[in-house]
Formats: C-alpha cells, structure tokens, sequence
C-alpha cells in the first residue's frame, strides 16, 4: 500500500536514536499555532511512496543507520496506519528499529477497527516519539485547535503496552513556558511507567518563512524564540512534577 | 645491541632499514583517556606569544615579513635561527630566522623572482643571471619538451595546476630513519646500494647511481645541519627529546630545498611514542616535559614557510604548506596503532590553539578505541582542526605503515612516493566533445578536430561516443604531459634528502586527477533523462545549453546518475592507465579539487547540466551546489559509490555541518530518565542544587 508523503530526510539526528532515515508523511488534523510544518497539514500535493522504496532506500546507505533507523514523522503518522504497518512489517524483516513521532490526536479506544489496527502496527514499533502539546484541556484546544483527551489517553494506552516512550514537549513563551503547567505536565508523566527520555525543545520560530511561502498567517509572529537555557530551566520544573508525582505514588 | 636501543625488543629491525617492524615490536597501544595529558608550560606560552606577535607583524606587512633574495637555499646554507634559544627544547628554522622565507629556485627561476617581485623584493641579479644562463631549472627542462598540444591544453586550462613551474611535492621522506638509526648508519646503507647496482650502464643505471651519490651527499649534509645547531646526529636517537629533534631535522632539510605542493611529514607519534614510554618508565623526563617537546615540535611544523606568488595561494585558497601527520590506525595484527603520543600531538590543538597546519589526520578505524574516538570528538568540536581518513579503506592496500601525503595521498612511508599530477578538467574535456575539440571560451582548436555534435538537441549515445573518444585523448596528452615533468623534476629539482630516506627499491604512484566530476555526471543525466538543447553561436560552437525537464542529479542516492558518475572515473581511468608512464609510475587518479574547484569553474564555459559559464565546480567528488535534495546520508551514499579502487589517490567530499544538526544538545536532552529521576531525586531530598540535567549515558553512545 502507498503512502503519501511529504519528503524523505536521510539524515535525520533529532528524531530518535542514531542516524536515522526519516519519512514525513501529508496529513494532520492538528493546527498548532507554532507548528513548523504548515506544509504537511492537508494531503494537497502528496508524493506517493511504495514502503518496498522506502526500505530499498534504507538498505542502500545502511552502514550510515547503524544505531539509527526509520522514524515516521508528520504531518500526523497515525492517519496512515496500513502504510505503516506494511513499511514496519518489512523493516522488522530487515531487523530495522522503528520508530513513529506522533501526537497521539486520531486514538479511539472505542472503535474496534481502529484498535485493531493500532496494536497491529504498534507490534511492530519499537519507540513513540509522543508529542504533549499542552497539559490543560482548554489551553490545548487554543493551542492546537483539537482536544487533548485522545492524546492523554494513548499515552496511557501505550504505559500500559509498556512500549517506550519518549516525551517531547515544546516549551513556547506566554503559552507553555508556564510554571504551573510545567510542573503539571511532569506530574501526568509521572504517571506513565514506559518513559526512557523526556525531550524539552526550546520554540523557535524557524517555521515562519514556510508561512510566508504558504501566503498563511503565522500567529506568533511576535513571540520570541526561547533560548536553550529557559528550555533547561523548563525541563527542570518538568523533572520536579515527576519526581513529585513518583513520590507520590511511592516509587521513584 | 647498541647502548641507545637498549630495552627495546630486537628484530629485523636491528638488521635492516625497517621502522616498521620496530614500531610493531615496541610500541605500547593506550586504551586510557586523556586525563594524563599536560598544559603548556610558561616557556610555551612565552614562545607562543612571540609567534604570534610575528604572525601579527606577517599580517600587517601583507603577507610577508621577510625574504631571502641571496642565498640559494641548501640544507646547509644557513646558520642557526631562533625564537629563543633558551626556551626552545625542538630547533631549527628554515633560515637564519624564524619568518623568513627561502630563496629556491631549481623548480623555476622567474617563479622564485615573481614570489619574491610580487611581495615587493627583488632576487639578486646574479643569481637570476645564474639560474637562467648556467644553472637550468626544472621549469626550463618542462618547457624545452613540451609539445605544442600540451602547451594549448595548458593555456586553455583542459589540464590546469599541473606542476611543471613549481616543486611537485608529496614525497614523505621516512623522517623517523634518523632518529632510529642515525645518519651515519643511513649513509653505510646507501653506500652498500650504490655498491650493488647493476654494472651494465644502461640509462637508468647510470640514472640510479647518480642519484644515490646525491642521496649520500645530501645524508652528509644533514649531518651538518645537526652540528649546526649543536647536534651529533650520526648516531641514533637516546631519549624522546633527540628522537624528535632527529626527526625534525630530516624533515628541516626537506623544506630548505624543496618547496613542494605539499610536504608531509609522516606518520611519527606512534614511533616517537615508543621513546616517551622509555624515558617515562626510567624517570628520565615527565609528562610535562615530554608534551613540552611536541608542542615545540608542533610550534616548528607550524611556521613552515614558502615563497609563493599569489596565484599559487589563490589556486590553493591561502598558503598551505600540507605538513601532514598520520595518526592511529589499526595495525595488521589488529592491534590499534594509538598511543599516549597521538593524544599528546591532538592536545597541542587545545596548549597552543588551534591551527591549519600541521594538518593532523586521524587515520580512522571504527575499532580504534572509545576512548581516543571521544577524545577526537571533543578536540574536533573545540578546534575544527582533525581531518579523518578511513583507515579501513587503506590499510588493504596500504598496511599500516602508510602515511598521507597533501590531504589523501596514502603511501608506505619509506617505501612508496608519488608522481603529483594536478588534474584534468573532464567538464570541459565534455564540452570538447559536443564541439569537437573547439574550445568553447577561445574558440580555438585545442583538442583534435573530431566530428562535433551537431544536432539541435543532444543525443546521449552519440555525446557519450565523442565524449569517450575525447576523453582517451585527453588522458593520452595529460600522461604525456606529466611524463615530461617528472622526467625534467628528477633531473633538475631532485627530492635527494626525501629519497635518501626511502629504500632502493621504490614504488611509485603515478597520480592524476579529475576535476569537475559531478558536473558531467549531471550534464550526461540531463541529456539521457531530460532534454538539453544546444544553444550554438554564429559559428556553430555551442556555447550555452538549455534544460527541459527535469533529470536525476547526484548526490541524492540515485543509481541512475551515481552509476553515470562511477562510470566516468572507471573509464578516465582506464584510459590513463593505457599509456606508457614514466619510470614505472602505476597510475592511480583522484577526485580532490578542495579549493581549486572555482579557478576551474571559472576557465570553463556552460555545460549540459545547467551551469553557466564561469560558475564554480563542486570541490572534490561533492555533488553540485544545491542540488543533493535528500539530506545528508542519500549525499554521502553516492559519493561513496565511486569507485575507490579506480580512485586509489583519493576521494574527498567537503561537508559542513551546523552543530544542531548532528543531534540533541546535551544540556536540554539525553539520557536515561530513570537514572535522570533518581539522582534529581537524591538531590532533592538533600536540598542539593537540583540540577537535572546531570547524568548522561546511554542513547548517545556512539
């Protein structure tokens, strides 16, 4: 089955462990404001991939992915769970690690058909890369322009999975760098016992000219990137809600 | 044994020339870190301070602080200079003084008076007198010989950089002779060879003799350099700091005769290694004084210098001198070659900052140790000063007793020397083809009258045709051409003291070189895959070529343009290797254009793959400006499907990279949150600093 897919980056260093081979696929519900990839929001100019390509491709620099693998990023790789799942059930043939970044936004735990598909492809994944937009129901949904219980809520599903988990959070001036929701954002993790790393990226505002291209209106055009440091500092308050949280659970 | 080998373990080292098997019996590979390494002392600094006030004056004086314009540089033919005589533990400059560069003028007399013209001094009259009516030059030889065809390649620049005006360079005297056994000994081996010639005097015996009499006077000669600074250098080395100053003394008197290309120095610290440990081991010097020594040591390398003129450093983008030195490696038993030395010669990066020269090259080997990798690592983030080559590569063909030559000419030190032979200009040669050998900026006819393309839209196994036919061409003059030269360089500009320090029998590679690879690789796609019309002048030259359509470009992983470019390096080559090359030379070709890549783009017009007249080439093997699409690796991948052993003298690809792109930074990521949590939490609990990001292990490992 074809996937539809915005690029291929062949060197990819952020998106998981090792050198990596990363596939952004077309396709997101989610409107983040500060979203640095506006371009992969509908499915309009899609490129059609066969993941036999995308494997041949892998195989053909292999000494390079070594310790890396394939990343799915987006765009938001869940709407494309078959194509996934056919690309993943060939790199397992190749003993390939596998990794999706996701936000989690298309989990129904209700529909069957649905669930079936996801365990059938999370069989196959060795690491999410799960993106926590913001904490807080409300907030998320400004953010993002969707709710954040699916995302809460398959972040639950895959602790209970125990499939590894890295956390992603975006620290953005005025909308996330925010104590108080630093710190309850660190304390839901707590909760979560699948965790291997939690990734705090700094906003920056390197998506804008994207905007421009696209002849869209860019909301932040007045925040200000944040520096490495502040994203550090946020990283801390973060620990402090786990550790709180683990504590309070009687298991650090 | 003698009393100066003393604790070493013996081997056919002690009855033959043999450094290698010295080395392989001797030295001590270190799998430790750099935690044992020292700092400068205030001599260092003292000395270092003083440099760089001279480098200032350099600077502010244009370039050039001071010239010889007299005194024909020999090994011999200057007194000692100093920066401090008492500071300095390694001496010897080129000339009476440090910043002063030497009068050579066997490679070419009017390109010694125009580097020394062109910086505003004058060589002596006589001596140019001398030079141009008594003495020949290597230039002059070149230019009796020529024919006109290679002179019309020459000006039309189808072969550009070629080294019949200055010295060729890239012999790598085995420096290390000197320390191990001592000049006198050097000097009985040379008199045994010449005793045992062949005794019917064809050309090439008559040949071998003469220059082993020029060896054995220039060993006579380096023996007096020593006395001139006040060392016995007849005998061999005692402890680590004679066995670098013995070593830097052979290649000294190197660099006071030949101002070649590039003049390496070897692969040295593992051998100087083996002295350190000695001396450590009996308490003769510390730790302090032995990196004392290769900082000073390092410092020398350093201020080697050259007069040249400044189309030579434009061509060379600055004024290399390419003091090359191997470090590391994986020896052939498997064992690695790093030593406690080769961190003491990276380290000088951090006592003295960082620098150009000398160029240290890891020679690396995913088995070298994680230490020493991490220690690269970091020293290669604080200086950007290490080249790497892939020792994995090299070692097969070359053992690992090879040492690198400019930026990647690989040879057995001692054993092996190399023919330099600038390149050939394959864009233009393309171009030659579609016009049949007009060339397309003069419009004159360089290259044979062939039946040009004539077709309003190229046709890709008709160019493909012609291109082969001009290309064997090419390669038949460009041979020819370097024939002429080296013969002309032994006879008029002998590298006598670098040979002397090679064995009688000695291999020699005989180099050319492609410039302008993937423009061709991607005008022939253009062609095949697109459609590319000729745009011709009144004349019918075609001049300029438009584009329709899109084609595969290399330096994205595409087998269909990648396979086009490793198909043209196979078949230059081959086309090289059937013609008759001097002395035995085996050819080899590189693709290694680092930074003349411009000047070529600027001698050559509009070609198939959309590049216009005078726009610069990649450098190297790079893929075009641009146009590798996919990142990083799908790059690297077709780079590295060209074939090295068609490329034997090298294949580069200069990559630069912006931090943030090689993976998280350390401070806000990484790690194992676990392990993170519980030292976050300890501290906590003991009102500690709080300091999350601490811990760092694991998923970065390599």
């Amino acid at each position: 089955m074809k996937g539809r897919i915005h690029s291929i980056e062949s060197f990819g260093t952020v998106d998981g462990p090792g050198v990596r081979l990363v596939v952004f696929v077309k396709g997101c519900p989610m409107r983040c404001l500060y979203c640095h990839n506006p371009d992969t929001w509908t499915m309009d100019g899609a490129e059609e991939a066969e993941p036999e390509d995308i494997i041949r491709q892998f195989l053909s620099a292999e000494g390079f992915y070594r310790n890396g693998g394939i990343t799915v990023s987006g765009g938001e790789p869940l709407l494309q769970m078959e194509f996934l799942t056919e690309l993943f059930s060939l790199a397992k043939a190749h003993g390939i690690h596998t990794c999706i970044d996701t936000c989690g936004i298309t989990f129904r735990p209700d529909d069957a058909c649905y669930m079936k598909k996801l365990d059938a492809l999370l069989e196959l994944t060795d690491l999410i890369l799960l993106d926590i937009k913001h904490i807080d129901p409300e907030e998320h949904e400004k953010l993002c322009g969707q709710p954040n219980r699916p995302i809460l809520a398959f972040a639950r599903y895959l602790s209970d999975r125990k499939l590894p988990v890295w956390i992603r959070h975006v620290v953005v001036p005025g909308i996330t760098q925010n104590e108080h929701w630093l710190y309850e954002t660190g304390r839901f993790i707590g909760t979560l016992n699948n965790v291997k790393a939690l990734d705090v990226l700094p906003y920056h505002d390197m998506g804008k000219v994207k905007y421009e291209k696209l002849g869209m209106d860019y909301a932040l055009k007045d925040t200000k990137p944040l520096s490495k440091a502040e994203a550090a500092a946020a990283r801390k308050v973060i620990l402090k809600g786990i550790c709180a949280s683990k504590l309070e659970q009687g298991k650090p | 044994m003698r009393n100066e080998w003393r604790t070493f373990n013996g081997g056919v080292w002690e009855r033959e020339i043999n450094v290698r098997d010295f080395i392989q019996k001797n030295y001590t590979p270190y799998d430790g870190n750099e935690e044992f390494l020292a700092g400068p002392t205030q001599n260092t600094k003292d000395l270092w301070d003083q440099v760089m006030e001279l480098s200032r004056q350099e600077r502010e004086a244009g370039g050039v602080l001071d010239m010889d314009t007299k005194i024909i540089s020999t090994i011999t033919s200057h007194g000692p200079g100093y920066l401090n005589k008492e500071k300095e533990t390694i001496v010897g400059f080129q000339t009476d003084k440090p910043f002063k560069r030497s009068l050579q003028p066997y490679g070419g007399i009017r390109m010694a008076e125009k580097a020394c013209a062109d910086n505003g001094y004058q060589v002596d009259p006589q001596v140019s007198e001398f030079f141009t009516i008594h003495r020949k030059t290597h230039n002059a030889g070149v230019f009796d010989a020529y024919t006109p065809e290679m002179r019309a390649c020459r000006s039309s620049h189808i072969i550009t950089g070629l080294p019949d005006a200055y010295g060729r360079g890239r012999i790598i005297g085995d420096y290390r002779r000197i320390a191990l056994y001592g000049v006198d000994r050097l000097i009985e081996d040379k008199e045994e060879q010449k005793a045992t010639t062949r005794t019917i005097m064809y050309s090439d015996v008559i040949r071998e003799r003469e220059e082993l009499s020029e060896q054995i006077r220039a060993l006579k000669e380096l023996k007096k350099l020593g006395e001139i600074y006040g060392y016995d250098i007849s005998k061999p080395a005692t402890d680590v700091k004679e066995a670098i100053q013995w070593t830097y003394f052979g290649y000294l008197a190197a660099v006071k005769e030949q101002n070649g290309a590039a003049m390496s120095l070897g692969r040295t610290s593992t051998f100087i290694d083996i002295y350190a440990e000695r001396d450590l081991a009996e308490g003769r010097y510390t730790e302090e004084q032995i990196q004392e020594f290769v900082d000073h040591f390092i410092m020398k390398l350093r201020l080697v210098k050259f007069a040249r003129t400044p189309e030579y450093n434009a061509l060379f983008s600055g004024d290399p001198t390419w003091v090359t030195e191997s470090i590391g490696g994986v020896g052939i038993d498997g064992r690695h070659m790093v030593t406690k030395m080769s961190f003491r010669y990276l380290h000088t990066l951090e006592n003295l900052g960082t620098a150009p020269e000398p160029n240290l090259t890891v020679l690396w080997s995913t088995r070298l140790p994680m230490n020493f990798k991490r220690f690269c690592a970091k020293t290669s983030i604080m200086s950007s000063s290490i080249q790497y080559e892939n020792d994995d590569l090299m070692r097969v063909t070359h053992g690992d007793d090879y040492a690198i030559a400019c930026c990647v000419s690989s040879m057995r030190v001692g054993k092996e020397m190399q023919f330099f032979g600038a390149r050939a200009n394959l864009a233009k040669c393309l171009l030659y083809a579609i016009n049949g050998g007009v060339d397309e900026i003069s419009k004159k006819q360089v290259g044979p009258k062939y039946r040009p393309i004539t077709s309003e839209y190229l046709d890709y196994d008709e160019v493909m045709d012609a291109y082969k036919d001009m290309m064997k061409w090419l390669a038949r003059v460009y041979v020819n051409a370097l024939n002429i030269i080296h013969f002309m360089h032994d006879k008029y500009c002998y590298e006598r003291l670098q040979m002397a320090l090679h064995d009688k029998k000695v291999t020699r590679w005989f180099a050319t070189g492609i410039a302008g690879l993937s423009v061709v690789a991607d005008s022939l796609s253009a062609i095949k895959y697109a459609k590319v019309k000729a745009i011709r002048d009144e004349n019918g030259i075609a001049v300029d070529y438009e584009v329709e359509g899109d084609f595969p470009k290399y330096g994205n992983n595409d087998d269909r343009v990648d396979s086009i470019a490793a198909e043209l390096v196979h078949t230059f080559m081959s086309y090289v290797k059937s013609n008759h090359t001097y002395r035995g030379g085996i050819p080899t070709t590189s693709i290694l254009t680092i930074t003349s890549n411009v000047v070529y783009g600027k001698n050559t017009g509009s070609t198939p793959d959309g590049r216009k007249g005078g726009e610069p080439f990649a450098p190297g093997a790079n893929p075009m400006h641009h146009r590798d699409s996919h990142g990083a690796v799908a790059s690297l991948a077709s780079v590295a499907k060209l074939p090295f052993r068609d490329a034997q003298d090298g294949i580069s690809n200069t990559f630069s990279i912006i931090p943030d792109a090689l993976g998280k930074d350390n401070q806000v990521f990484m790690g194992d949150l676990d392990v993170e949590i519980a030292g976050f939490n300890a501290d906590c609990c003991t009102g500690g600093a709080c300091d999350g990001a601490t811990l760092f292990e694991g998923l970065d490992r390599e």
